[in-house]
């Protein structure tokens, strides 16, 4: 199944990539990264399509879509 | 399962000091897509701008030079007469290019320099703090305009793609968007042919990104984009405003 990765040191929790997200598979992480922003997360397993929205709208280029 | 994503290897690896949401880390990685895909990182020339993007040279690693405000296309056309092989581009701001930098980029495209020029337009001064800029919108609250932008005051917003287009040596002029994937990847064409014009010698390119500023708009970038798409759209209209490009290569 195609799947994301964050990288959690460069997201700075802005939620673009949340509305980017077709399937919404995108939520925010309950707990600070080191950097001291709520980052992003895959939500679900097996809901990624691997579109690569995320990333067109991603400022920090911090999402890695696999597929 | 394979990587299909990857940082352009024409950006340094240095993380980005922008705010969250900021359409300028957009358009700095589009912008080195474009000089990864067209092979050009070795002679490509980055002119960085004062505003918030004024360490764009830290983070395209390509040579760069920093000008004083508003003066990006006067540089870039020293760089690019001096050095004809040079692809030299300008990265610029509302703040800088409509305002204190309108004159050097009138006549960079009445002069029709093979250079090309990115514009970010959010309607805003950033780095200095959220003044009110050229291109801010009747009723935008500003720092410098508490009460919103009056137009009886502080006159109209200036449309700077469409003056351009008025100038006969302007090749290639055109307002793109950074807030949604689909108008991501349409910048990126159009960056992509500005670039393509200059290698092609065809003269003066410009390309207009409209982006958001939820820091200084004193908003969320989720409410940023509303805020763009309703109210900086209808004011400033994406489209291809002038492109003379295909015409010249007929001729060449």
């Amino acid at each position: 199944m195609p799947k994301i990765e964050v990288n959690e040191a460069r997201c700075k929790g802005c939620q673009l990539c949340t509305k980017a997200c077709p399937k919404q598979c995108i939520e925010m992480s309950d707990t600070f990264s080191t950097t001291g922003y709520y980052p992003a997360r895959l939500a679900k397993q097996d809901c990624c399509i691997g579109c690569g929205m995320c990333f067109q709208v991603c400022p920090d280029i911090a999402i890695t879509v696999f597929r | 399962m394979n990587a299909i994503t990857k940082r352009p290897s024409a950006l340094t690896e240095a993380q980005f000091h922008y705010c969250p949401g900021c359409g300028h880390s957009v358009v700095h990685r589009l912008t080195a897509e474009v000089i990864d895909e067209l092979n050009i990182k070795d002679r490509a020339v980055v002119v960085a701008p004062v505003g918030c993007a004024v360490f764009a040279d830290k983070y395209f690693d390509v040579d760069s030079i920093q000008g004083p405000h508003g003066r990006g296309p006067a540089i870039a056309t020293g760089i690019k007469r001096a050095k004809p092989d040079s692809i030299v581009f300008s990265y610029q701001g509302d703040g800088d290019l409509a305002s204190i930098g309108m004159a050097e980029i009138v006549h960079a495209a009445a002069r029709g320099e093979n250079i090309t020029v990115i514009f970010i337009n959010n309607t805003i001064y950033g780095m200095t703090g959220g003044q009110m800029a050229p291109t801010t919108l009747v009723g935008q609250v500003a720092t410098t305009a508490p009460k919103g932008r009056n137009e009886k005051l502080q006159g109209n917003p200036i449309n700077v793609s469409e003056m351009l287009a008025q100038l006969k040596s302007a090749k290639y002029i055109e307002r793109v968007s950074s807030d949604s994937a689909p108008n991501i990847i349409k910048a990126k064409k159009a960056i992509k042919k500005a670039f393509q014009n200059q290698i092609d010698g065809l003269g003066f390119s410009f390309v207009e990104v409209l982006s958001i500023c939820p820091t200084n708009w004193g908003t969320t970038p989720l409410k940023g984009l509303d805020f763009l798409r309703e109210k900086m759209m209808a004011q400033y209209p994406l489209g291809v405003f002038k492109d003379v490009t295909a015409a010249n290569k007929e001729g060449k």
